[in-house]
């Protein structure tokens, strides 16, 4: 079945979004107390939208 | 000599203790494959779950609605391989998604690219939930 409107995500939000369900797993699953698992989870998903933000600007420079 | 001897299985008793497997030990990985999140529900772990389950669930229709493909059992290429094995951590989803034949048939955007590695991660990640469910399981985890 091919979805008669297939969802359009920008490379940044299909980036964040996978960001952030990956960040929330990784804090369930590596972490052992709630809170831990909060600031882990906050963790993965600071690094992956800083990392996401140097990716980026090193291609714009690698580009011009 | 015998203090030695009797003390070293008595240092070894609490990691020893620690793993207890049980049968619910298998069923929890099991069931947690099978239904995302499923595997810390029935340990009582109703937020972790609910949490695991929305985020794995929502990587997949994601991953579908973006017209991303779905593997089917392959011998071809060392990615398709890879990437049906990473789809079928996904489960009943990915059950269900060979079933209705839901997402893209070919990927021909990077949108559809996007929607493909949404499905093989949620797969990955269910199996990542999967194993902390065994963990909780045999509680080595809380």
């Amino acid at each position: 079945m091919i979805f008669a409107l297939a969802l359009q995500l920008s490379h940044f939000s299909a980036a964040a979004l996978f960001a952030l369900f990956f960040s929330i797993v990784f804090g369930i699953t590596q972490r052992n107390t709630p809170n831990e698992m909060v600031r882990y989870g906050a963790y993965c998903f600071a690094v992956a939208m800083v990392g996401m933000f140097v990716a980026g600007w090193v291609m714009w420079l690698l580009h011009h | 000599m015998a203090k030695t001897e009797t003390s070293t299985p008595d240092a070894q008793a609490p990691a020893a203790a620690a793993v207890p497997f049980t049968p619910f030990a298998a069923l929890a990985p099991a069931i947690g494959w099978f239904i995302p999140g499923a595997g810390h529900l029935i340990q009582k772990r109703w937020i972790r779950g609910l949490a695991l389950m929305s985020c794995v669930v929502a990587m997949f229709a994601f991953g579908v609605a973006m017209e991303g493909k779905i593997y089917k059992p392959n011998t071809g290429d060392l990615l398709d391989i890879l990437g049906f094995i990473g789809d079928l951590g996904s489960g009943a989803l990915y059950i269900l998604g060979r079933i209705f034949e839901w997402g893209g048939l070919n990927i021909t955007t990077a949108n559809a690219d996007y929607g493909t590695k949404y499905i093989v991660v949620a797969g990955l990640l269910n199996i990542m939930a999967a194993v902390d469910a065994y963990h909780i399981a045999i509680r080595k985890k809380q």
